[in-house]
């Protein structure tokens, strides 16, 4: 079975769109038989059989434009695939009948991922420092031929030596790069977040001081006990914990337009955003509000561990109901996050920092720290919003209440 | 300059041959009394005598060996055998004597002879008269042989093989003896073993000898009208010694290459250029070199079928539109260009 690819038809060609077949499934070719006229932006062209064979697939149907290099056809030429046509025997003709002439050579089959390139173009490659793994092929049967490499000289060609990426676009410097599996799965799920959620974003600024004393001291404790120390980040998850428990209608989903219920979660499980070598991802710490600080630590400490390493599974990434999402270890001082559907609420934490505060009419130095809290506001409401935040700053504010 | 056939520069260059070196001396059947199957001696017995221009009995070994003894001991003997199918009676004679005697005896005899006879089919002379078996010539060491397409190089290799000391298979084609072209007055003999760009150019290489090179030069004119093609191509002019750099630099240049012959296609002259090219222009290659050959049979004695065997010019044309093709470039055969 051989391929049969949008041929290039002129050097400013990009698509082609098949104006005639000429051939149909079932039909014999033979070497020189027009199968197909192709429209290009500059004229209609026949394109020929390179090989003897039966047409066994239209791909691509009348009317339709496809890019250069994409399948059209398939021709059956009595082998499994091809790797390479043999040097065909255009004059060979009349076949004696007594004594048939060997003129067909037999190609064993060699399965490889072997990138079809012309002699020609391998050393062309060499020469100005290309992967031909990154060109496009449109020679017979994808054979990357000079015209496309000249192509891509053209493009961005003068590129220095060593650069191993082929530029898509020569004015950007352009690499067009695979999108892993699990970008796609976070542009797929944001984007219809941003879409669809009526995002409103409340934020509160809490005075940390005693948080960071009570964080000071607790790791004394545990490193006398020879234990891991928890992070703010971890006092904030239970804080978090606390409050959600305190206002449940927060830790709630919207279902959908057509329901005439929303969900209500009697689990508090949080979702901590980890920027992990392998994106964005958010395993989920579950019943945050019954376990203690150390515990909280413990597990988000190796949650991040497995997610920049083996990976996650759907398991561990899966039933959060609120998520918590820090930056504050980058400087930042505060921003606003997209909602995790179908949470309702994601909480953004900003950096905490000494700033000059007013304290019962005196300027003091004091630890304050920023949280912003994106809401759905399908079901929560300002006011609720407010009220949580209230609770959540009491709670960093009074941190005993934290437990530890 | 003088315009004139193929048949007639070789016989003007006999003459001339023969008026300039008394040694030189033509054997064969018929070429006397009868001025030869394809008239190449025509005037030549009357002109120099029965002495010189010897008419000899239907024996191919046998003459073609009391040519080359009279080449060992001194005559520039010219052998004309009237096809190059008949050259198999002499088969013997040229490639275990011809050949070798020169090496086998440690130079102490040269054998300066010169065998002239044509090949080629298309004259409805059956299987056994149409062949076109210079391969087997060209493919024993101490043997050289030319094939020359245009009738100035007609003269100039006859001029080299006659002059030459070793022995000189004249390959000769019955479809070009009425050519015409131009031939120069003077007497300068080319270098046997070195092939001409006969007409240069870029997007690919042909390469020929013999009639496939006037084939050649026909469809490169043609596709340079009907598709602004810039075609080069190569005239071996000799099969052995070969000519490898002209070959490969052409193809260095073009990247791709079409060679066309005139025999059959399996183990064919065509496999040893297409060998070479591979050999010397590997990485210059952009698309697989393409063979056009005759068909793999007995040449038919029927005028459709002897046709239809035989490469055509439509054969080359078809053979260039695909190799351009699978290096991107297609033609326009539709018209519609604006």
């Amino acid at each position: 079975m051989m391929d049969i690819t949008m041929p290039r038809l002129s050097d400013t060609m990009e698509e082609g769109t098949i104006a005639v077949w000429h051939k149909q499934p079932g039909d014999n070719v033979k070497v020189g038989d027009i199968l197909v006229e192709i429209e290009t932006d500059k004229a209609t062209m026949e394109y020929e059989a390179y090989e003897d064979g039966v047409l066994a697939e239209i791909v691509v149907p009348v009317g339709e434009t496809v890019a250069i290099g994409t399948l059209i056809a398939r021709l059956d030429n009595g082998k499994d695939s091809a790797p390479s046509a043999p040097v065909v025997t255009p004059a060979a003709k009349a076949q004696a009948s007594s004594a048939p002439a060997p003129t067909k050579v037999v190609v064993p089959e060699i399965e490889t991922d072997r990138v079809m390139a012309s002699p020609l173009v391998r050393r062309l490659a060499r020469e100005h420092n290309i992967n031909i793994a990154t060109l496009r092929g449109t020679g017979p049967g994808g054979r990357v031929i000079r015209a496309d490499i000249d192509q891509f000289l053209a493009k961005g060609g003068n590129a220095p030596a060593g650069q191993d990426y082929a530029t898509v676009d020569d004015k950007r410097g352009t690499e067009a790069v695979a999108i892993s599996s699990v970008r796609r799965v976070i542009a797929r799920r944001l984007s219809e977040s941003a879409r669809t959620i009526p995002h409103f974003f409340v934020t509160a600024v809490a005075d940390a001081e005693l948080l960071v004393q009570m964080r000071a001291d607790v790791n004394n404790r545990l490193a006398a006990k020879g234990e891991a120390k928890v992070s703010l980040n971890d006092l904030i998850i239970k804080a978090s914990a606390l409050a959600l428990r305190e206002h449940p209608l927060v830790n709630a989903s919207w279902v959908d337009d057509a329901s005439t219920l929303m969900h209500i979660h009697h689990r508090v499980n949080i979702g901590v955003a980890v920027a992990s070598g392998n994106g964005l991802v958010v395993p989920v710490i579950t019943d945050a509000d019954q376990k203690s600080v150390s515990e909280i630590g413990a597990e988000a400490k190796r949650l991040a561990t497995q997610a920049n390493g083996k990976g996650l599974s759907i398991e561990q990434m899966s039933g959060g109901t609120f998520t918590i999402s820090n930056l504050g270890m980058y400087g930042v001082e505060e921003f606003t996050a997209i909602i995790n559907p179908p949470e309702g609420a994601i909480l953004a934490v900003g950096g905490t920092a000494k700033e000059a505060v007013v304290v019962n009419d005196k300027i003091e130095i004091r630890h304050r720290m920023r949280l912003t809290l994106s809401s759905d506001h399908r079901i929560i409401d300002g006011a609720l919003a407010a009220e949580f935040m209230r609770t959540l700053t009491q709670i960093i504010e009074n941190p005993w209440r934290i437990g530890a | 300059m003088t315009i004139k056939s193929y048949r007639q520069a070789l016989n003007d260059t006999l003459r001339e041959e023969m008026l300039r070196d008394e040694n030189v001396l033509l054997m064969g059947e018929e070429i006397g009394v009868f001025e030869g199957s394809y008239k190449i001696t025509a005037g030549l017995l009357a002109e120099f005598g029965e002495k010189r221009v010897r008419d000899t009995p239907i024996a191919e070994e046998g003459f073609t060996g009391a040519a080359i003894g009279a080449a060992m001991l001194g005559l520039r003997p010219v052998v004309e055998i009237m096809t190059i199918n008949f050259s198999l009676l002499a088969l013997d004679q040229i490639v275990n004597h011809a050949a070798k005697i020169y090496g086998m005896f440690g130079g102490q005899a040269k054998v300066p002879i010169v065998i002239r006879t044509p090949g080629g089919g298309g004259q409805q002379l059956g299987a056994t008269h149409s062949q076109n078996i210079e391969l087997y010539y060209a493919f024993v060491p101490g043997m050289k042989v030319v094939a020359p397409s245009t009738p100035a190089d007609a003269k100039a290799l006859l001029l080299a093989a006659i002059r030459d000391d070793d022995p000189v298979l004249f390959l000769e084609n019955l479809a070009l003896y009425n050519t015409k072209g131009e031939v120069p007055e003077d007497d300068t003999p080319a270098e046997i073993g070195k092939a001409a760009i006969k007409r240069v150019g870029t997007d690919i290489t042909l390469v020929g000898y013999s009639r496939m090179a006037y084939v050649a030069m026909q469809v490169a004119e043609e596709l340079a009208e009907s598709d602004g093609l810039n075609i080069e191509v190569v005239d071996l002019r000799s099969l052995r010694p070969l000519d490898r750099e002209t070959i490969i630099n052409s193809v260095k240049k073009t990247g791709c290459a079409v060679v066309l012959e005139d025999d059959w296609l399996t183990y064919g002259i065509g496999a040893e250029i297409a060998a070479s090219i591979s050999d010397g222009a590997f990485d210059y290659l952009d698309a697989p070199v393409r063979r056009v050959a005759m068909a793999e049979v007995p040449m038919p004695y029927a005028k459709a079928l002897e046709t239809a065997a035989l490469p055509s010019h439509d054969d080359v044309i078809h053979a260039i539109h695909q190799t351009l093709a699978a290096c991107g470039r297609q033609r326009n055969t539709i018209g519609k260009n604006q």
